[in-house]
């Protein structure tokens, strides 16, 4: 728009009068014909019909006042847009221009600068589109898809180990009940007794490499003997309820405990094929299945949930991003005169102190340019949130333009959409302007 | 401006045509194959057609618009009109608007909602049928089927596909494994999910981050314990949905969802996974797949065919367990609508409700005709026989898929409405109340009442 303005009151400048080819007004008008109907059709014509139908209902027959924009601020859909529309301007931009920065001052003292600028503009090149798949699949919940899951889960485990029997519970009419993660036996044990600690939910695939398989308990005069094995039998079901069949494993390394008033008087830990012996201060003791057996695999940060996922995908626009500012900021710094740098250094300044007070201070007019075209850029976005948020959080990553989007486009209703498209027109124009006004400064400099 | 608009539009008119132009080659060199034979002894009378050329519109893509336009060069050879496929774009109702502005709407189109059909009559664009194809379609099609496709009385649609969507997928082998056998009731449904964690394998796969196989889900459950009156009368809104009747499908629903160790990742991680991923997730990984079960419609065929297992085999069926009296049987369907009142246009929808074309079709697979004339023969595998069985023996007790008749704000929009609502339900089961007010609060939104 700005261009066209321009353009139409320079064009009819120097007066003269008649050539060849008939006056120069019209002549001019006639260049300047193509690239008005063009910004005409496809800018000034859309913006004012979006005016317009914001003011017309769902059906565009009757008019509707200022309605969609009351909905705007009371719908709660595009507030929590809105909401996340402010999280991506202030973080989105300034964090990428950060990134942009040390990266551009960080290559110039490198000997493979070159190299590593190259690398960081790459994800320049990759379409919006390309990048959101990409992104899906690095933050997917699977620890074996999902890059950044699996990372976190190999931070994770390699501090705490996850357990054997994750998924083991008791089975139908079993002697043990659940009790704090673990189990426990309903009734208490006797010194020469025996026990049987069934358990179902572990397949024969999943059991440690010792298993073998389980052996009914056999009693011991002064001892507590018992079995714990996982009562079921692939392809045949449970078999005889509370007693091992033929081929049924042992649960080799299950930790038991003997509990008495709350406190642990002795405990083992299975052998091979289930069976464990404990001492005779264990009588009258109930037997109990600490949790740490039953612990489940750490499964990772669900990165796309409701709580991470704008954070997720503003970490992936900065992925792509960086790169940007870092070629705008780093093609700045080769403008700052090296003599002011030399002289800081010469005058006992740190690197630290010539960064901030020199470096800085010289880039300021490249950084906020580069911060308010990211701005502008951000106020837009719609591509990444559309591809990487699932269906079930999109609600959550929510922002103005995929609301648009899904208003105008799935649940039709054109006039909420275009006082949204209008509103966030209305949010570019100071920037806007504050760029315009800022390259009139720079051309009158 | 306005001006420029019209030239950009023209412009944009020529792109389009030349797209349909290239179209119309595709579609005759495949039609010679194929798709002769049959059909001389039928008692179907289709008018002369030469010189007439139709188009048909619709959303199907790959083989499923390959296996149609068979159908068509079948209508080509027998009538000698020309017929054009315009593929189309979800949802078709706003393709058909911005054809209809430009004054070129296809001749046909297929709707794939009730929904649909009634806008598209309401505005005008759709033509009642004509006498043959309601004589075609009487003789076809049950009642039920017939009468989804009228608005205000008059017919205007012909259910040329069915989904059946009230089946649950299971993986054989690990059935096996566990001792399982087909579950006929809710309660041996949860007895089998039972059988299956105990022997160590998660028995639901979940595609929680689509909210359409969870309305799906709901559907059934209420269906067979709420009964068919119910279910049409919360489907228009006329039981809120804080009724007695939802709170108790949505409890029963918790039964299973409630359970953290039966669904595949957890509630949370159901939430993450894609129906494609929650169906090739239960065919892969041999004996110890992520899931036993996954619930969805017979299109779950599609994903199935991208695992190694195959239908029938590693891969089989049984049919959604009956919660209340009977099993439920929702299902979906595209509609052919005639756009254009001509003869040909009508002539085709009357094809179109011809066992005729149904048959064709059935043939290649990946397709479910309700029209039931047509030979259970003629489906390709035992799986497809059965699912068209239980489509067709279900008569008119089917009930069209509820969130399809709902507005696309409650029952059609990812994030948001009924998806929304049932997303949460999965996260939190235990939250019944809570979430019966947020659909009615949504419900009663988007219904305008």
């Amino acid at each position: 728009m700005a261009s066209a303005t321009a353009g139409a009151r320079k064009a009819p400048a120097p007066r003269s009068r008649k050539s060849v080819t008939g006056t120069r007004r019209s002549v001019a008008a006639l260049f300047l014909l193509p690239a008005l109907v063009l910004l005409g059709a496809l800018v000034v014509y859309p913006i004012g019909y979006s005016v317009v139908r914001s003011f017309y209902d769902q059906s565009g027959d009757g008019f509707a006042g200022i309605d969609n924009y009351k909905e705007l601020f009371t719908d709660d859909g595009i507030r929590t847009a809105l909401k996340n529309n402010i999280v991506w301007v202030v973080f989105a931009p300034t964090v990428t221009t950060a990134l942009g920065l040390i990266f551009a001052v960080l290559t110039e003292r490198v000997r493979w600068g070159t190299a590593f600028k190259l690398v960081v503009f790459m994800p320049m090149a990759i379409s919006m589109l390309a990048a959101g798949i990409i992104f899906r699949l690095v933050y997917d919940q699977d620890p074996d898809k999902g890059v950044a899951n699996a990372v976190w889960v190999g931070v994770h485990d390699t501090f705490a180990e996850s357990s054997a029997f994750p998924k083991a519970h008791p089975g139908r009419e079993s002697p043990l009940v659940a009790r704090d993660g673990g189990f426990v036996t309903r009734q208490t044990v006797h010194t020469g007794g025996t026990v049987t600690l069934p358990l179902v939910g572990v397949a024969p695939d999943q059991m440690p490499d010792g298993a073998k398989k389980a052996v009914a308990p056999t009693a011991d005069p002064g001892k507590i003997t018992g079995t714990t094995w996982q009562d079921f039998t692939r392809g045949k079901g449970v078999g005889t309820l509370g007693a091992p069949d033929p081929a049924e494993l042992g649960y080799a390394g299950m930790r038991i405990e003997a509990v008495k008033d709350g406190k642990v008087v002795a405990s083992a830990t299975a052998a091979g094929d289930g069976t464990f012996t404990l001492p005779a201060k264990a009588d009258g003791a109930r037997l109990r299945l600490p949790a740490s057996n039953f612990k489940e695999p750490y499964n990772g940060l669900d990165w796309l949930g409701p709580s991470l996922v704008t954070p997720a995908i503003i970490g992936s626009y900065i992925w792509m991003w960086a790169g940007f500012a870092m070629v705008l900021i780093a093609a700045g710094l080769a403008g700052v005169p090296r003599e002011l740098l030399e002289a800081a250094r010469v005058d006992g300044a740190t690197e630290w102190q010539v960064f901030r007070r020199v470096t800085v201070p010289l880039l300021a007019p490249v950084l906020a340019v580069v911060t308010v075209t990211l701005m502008i850029n951000v106020l837009k976005i719609f591509d990444l949130v559309f591809i990487i948020a699932p269906g079930s959080s999109q609600d959550d990553a929510n922002v103005l333009a995929l609301e648009l989007y899904r208003k105008g486009f799935s649940e039709d209703q054109p006039g909420v959409a275009s006082a949204i498209a209008v509103f966030l027109l209305l949010l570019v124009i100071p920037v806007m302007w504050f760029n315009i006004r800022r390259l009139r400064r720079e051309v009158r400099r | 401006m306005r001006a420029a608009a019209t030239l950009l539009a023209g412009a944009l008119a020529l792109t389009l045509s030349a797209c349909g132009g290239d179209d119309d080659n595709d579609s005759d060199s495949s039609s010679s194959p194929s798709a002769g034979a049959q059909g001389s002894g039928s008692t179907l009378n289709l008018p002369k057609l030469d010189g007439t050329s139709l188009s048909v519109a619709a959303v199907w893509t790959g083989t499923e618009q390959a296996n149609f336009k068979k159908v068509l060069a079948e209508f080509e050879k027998r009538t000698g009109a020309k017929v054009t496929f315009v593929p189309a774009q979800d949802p078709i109702i706003n393709f058909l608007g911005s054809k209809v502005a430009g004054g070129q709407p296809p001749d046909v189109a297929m709707l794939p909602q009730p929904g649909a059909i009634k806008q598209a009559a309401d505005r005008g664009w759709a033509k009642p049928l004509g006498a043959e194809a309601q004589a075609e379609l009487a003789k076809n099609y049950s009642q039920g089927w017939q009468d989804i496709g009228k608005v205000g009385g008059k017919q205007y649609g012909v259910y040329y596909k069915a989904a059946n969507k009230s089946l649950v997928w299971y993986n054989a082998k690990v059935f096996e494994n566990a001792g399982a056998s087909e579950p006929k009731t809710w309660k041996d449904l949860l007895s089998t999910a039972q059988t299956v964690s105990d022997s160590g394998v998660t028995p639901f796969s979940v595609g929680g981050a689509d909210g359409w196989t969870l309305t799906d889900w709901f559907e059934n459950v209420y269906l067979s314990q709420a009964g068919p009156e119910k279910y049409d009368q919360l489907a228009q809104h006329k039981i809120k949905w804080t009724d007695p009747s939802v709170k108790e499908a949505l409890t029963t629903l918790a039964q299973v969802w409630g359970k953290k160790d039966w669904i595949a990742g957890g509630p949370t991680g159901a939430l993450q996974v894609e129906f494609p991923a929650s169906v090739t997730q239960t065919f892969t990984g041999g004996d110890q797949p992520k899931a036993a079960m996954v619930y969805e419609g017979d299109f779950v065929q599609v994903n199935i065919a991208d695992t190694k297992e195959k239908v029938g085999t590693g891969a089989k069926v049984f049919p959604f367990p009956a919660v209340g009296g009977t099993a439920p049987v929702v299902s979906g369907g595209d509609a052919a609508v005639v756009l254009k009142d001509s003869k040909g246009a009508q002539a085709l929808a009357t094809f179109l409700a011809s066992p005729d074309a149904a048959t064709i079709q059935a043939k290649l697979g990946g397709y479910l005709s309700p029209n039931k004339n047509v030979d259970n023969a003629a489906y390709p595998n035992d799986v497809q026989r059965r699912i068209a069985k239980s489509l067709i023996e279900s008569g008119d007790d089917f009930r069209f898929d509820m969130s399809d008749q709902a507005p696309q704000a409650f029952g059609g929009t990812p994030g948001k409405g009924e998806w929304k609502d049932l997303q949460d339900f999965l996260k939190n089961p235990s939250d019944v109340a809570g979430t019966q007010a947020k659909l009615e609060a949504d419900a009663a939104k988007a219904y305008g009442s």
